[in-house]
């Protein structure tokens, strides 16, 4: 490669697709996300719950090296609630993932004035979201649905045909919960993200829409003595939604149904959110 | 891989080196912010190879040069660039332009090369080609020493480069330039001056340059748009203006009464008295001679004649005042 010489030639060569340009934007901001090293710690940390479940997969099959420790079979079964257990585990870590990872997506963008870099190319706003979207929807579903459905399967060719096929409904809840999950989440981020324009407020402000949602949440069925309060709780109706697809005993006052409507409604705003700030200049009328 | 998308190809020069084809038409071209007009039904068609965006600040020049890269709908009227409507045609309008913003517009935590790289990719150059680019760009801008040095550690000028090196990265047929010499130190302005000198000498790419500072656009441009309060002041060929010689006359003289100017205003010409000093635009068919006649007849002394052509502060306060 030739650039000694101070010239400039025009290009004429081919040009990738654009379908396939929201992927630069994926591969840019997965780099960057990972040079914290703080970053890649967590995120190998959200494997350590995973492993475990692997563990106690193999230990309820392993019915002899149980018995060498002198633990009861029953005690370690893998059901539904396993994996419910499982999905609420890796949730909260997924949470965390996203209060670390998901401010910085945007939000550097809007605060240097990067955006009309990006939009004064044949490169959309949609096409933007996506490709910042999709760095974080791939990150979680490596924490969440990926490992769950690893488990998932090795737990199938443990048990046999006949698990699996009662079983398969399972497979389908993971799926289901994790995007649900992932897709919340990521919005919930880069909206906050694109609202505040900094990192860390929006960081705080996506701890305190999950925390202080709880409380907040409290407050209201106590002083209006109803249970609607739990739908201003992110979690709770998420919590709501988990139940009903794995199919737990759980005391929950709000059914699934209701709290994925809830949870559209909020996927709706953080995306009217979104479309309304990620513009190449903000409109001051 | 496509070939390059562009379904247009740049406009041929006509013999006298004017391309055919407008690079920019605004018809009747009307922006509303909330209860505001931003730009009044415009309409224009401009057709040099560097275009100067002149006014002085809130007449319109950014919101222009946005809404033709579709960041602004127009409330009335439509606008072309190479001859493609921007409400139907922005995706292939936006394949042939490069953009270089008046505000400070990075992206933190790259170096410069990998942010020329990644823009340039979006533009959609291949991975391996456009780190390639991404180096001859820097090079060419300047920045070569700089490269790898975060761009949130640059000075402004430096942004500033960096910001024009992401413009150019994927070969655009017309280089819009907001402001380009912004907050940047007398020297560092000279190199982006020259430099986009270089860029229209080079007649790859057209220019249209955005700016308050009428050195800037004097220097670089050979078309300038004066905008005013969201309306056309004044549209002027600056070449046309150079070639014609408007006969522009500067007469330092003594001894002259109200009859000299009397006498030359009867021939026709305009004039404007001020001390001993008097400026004249010579009408056809008059030549110097004749001031001189008229002058030995009045008994006035001409110390000094200077031909003036029009300079683009003289258009531009014209337009400013009409």
């Amino acid at each position: 490669m030739a650039v000694y010489r101070r010239n400039y030639r025009p290009y004429s060569g081919t040009q990738t697709r654009e379908w396939s340009r929201f992927l630069v934007l994926f591969r840019y901001s997965r780099r960057n996300l990972f040079r914290s090293k703080v970053q890649t710690g967590f995120f190998v940390l959200c494997f350590f719950y995973p492993i475990a479940c692997l563990v106690m997969i193999y230990l309820a099959h392993s019915a002899s090296f149980l018995a060498k420790l002198g633990v009861p079979s029953q005690l370690i079964s893998i059901d539904s609630m396993f994996f419910f257990r499982y999905m609420s585990v890796q949730g909260v870590l997924s949470f965390l993932m996203t209060a670390f990872a998901g401010p910085g997506l945007i939000s550097p963008d809007l605060a240097n004035g990067a955006l009309p870099l990006y939009f004064c190319r044949p490169f959309s706003r949609v096409e933007y979201v996506l490709g910042k979207s999709s760095v974080l929807g791939i990150l979680l579903s490596q924490i969440t649905l990926i490992p769950g459905l690893i488990l998932f399967t090795i737990q199938a060719s443990f048990a046999g045909a006949s698990w699996t096929w009662n079983n398969l409904w399972i497979a389908g809840s993971l799926v289901v919960a994790s995007l649900i999950c992932i897709s919340i989440l990521s919005l919930l981020a880069m909206a906050l993200s694109a609202w505040v324009k900094w990192r860390i407020v929006a960081g705080a402000l996506l701890l305190a829409v999950m925390f202080f949602g709880a409380g907040f949440a409290q407050a209201i069925n106590a002083v209006m003595h109803t249970d609607s309060g739990h739908f201003v709780d992110v979690a709770y109706l998420m919590a709501a939604i988990w139940i009903g697809l794995f199919r737990v005993e759980a005391e929950n006052s709000i059914t699934a149904f209701p709290a994925l409507i809830a949870l559209l409604v909020y996927c709706c705003i953080c995306l009217w959110l979104l479309m309304r700030k990620v513009r190449a200049f903000e409109v001051i009328r | 891989m496509t070939q390059p998308g562009a379904p247009v190809s740049e406009s041929r020069s006509s013999p006298t080196g004017v391309p055919s084809v407008p690079l920019i038409e605004l018809n009747g071209l009307t922006v509303r912010f909330g209860n505001r007009d931003i730009l009044r039904g415009l309409t224009a068609s401009l057709r040099g190879r560097a275009i100067g965006l002149l006014g002085p600040n809130g007449a319109g020049k950014s919101t222009l040069i946005n809404t033709l890269l579709g960041f602004y709908k127009p409330v009335g009227g439509s606008a072309k660039v190479f001859g493609q409507d921007i409400g139907t045609n922005l995706r292939n309008i936006r394949r042939l332009v490069g953009y270089m913003p008046e505000n400070d517009a990075f992206v933190s935590k790259m170096n410069a090369v990998s942010f020329v790289r990644m823009m340039g990719e979006l533009s959609g150059l291949p991975s391996r080609v456009a780190l390639e680019r991404a180096h001859e760009a820097l090079f060419y801008v300047g920045l070569a020493e700089a490269r790898y040095r975060q761009l949130g550690t640059y000075s402004l000028g430096m942004k500033q480069l960096a910001k024009l090196a992401q413009a150019i990265v994927h070969g655009p047929k017309l280089l819009i330039l907001d402001e380009p010499t912004n907050g940047l130190d007398p020297s560092a302005r000279q190199r982006m001056v020259r430099m986009v000198r270089e860029i229209r000498d080079s007649r790859e790419m057209r220019i249209v340059l955005c700016s308050h500072l009428l050195r800037d656009v004097e220097d670089t441009c050979d078309e300038v748009l004066i905008l005013k309060g969201g309306q056309i002041a004044h549209y002027s060929d600056l070449d046309e203006e150079r070639r014609s010689n408007k006969r522009f006359v500067e007469l330092e003289i003594y001894g002259a009464n109200g009859d000299f100017t009397a006498a030359i205003e009867k021939l026709g010409c305009e004039c404007a008295v001020a001390a001993n000093r008097m400026k004249m635009v010579l009408a056809d068919g008059v030549e110097t001679r004749d001031i001189f006649r008229i002058a030995a007849e009045q008994q006035v002394r001409i110390r000094r004649l200077n031909f003036r052509r029009d300079t683009l502060e003289d258009i531009f306060l014209k337009a400013m005042e009409s």
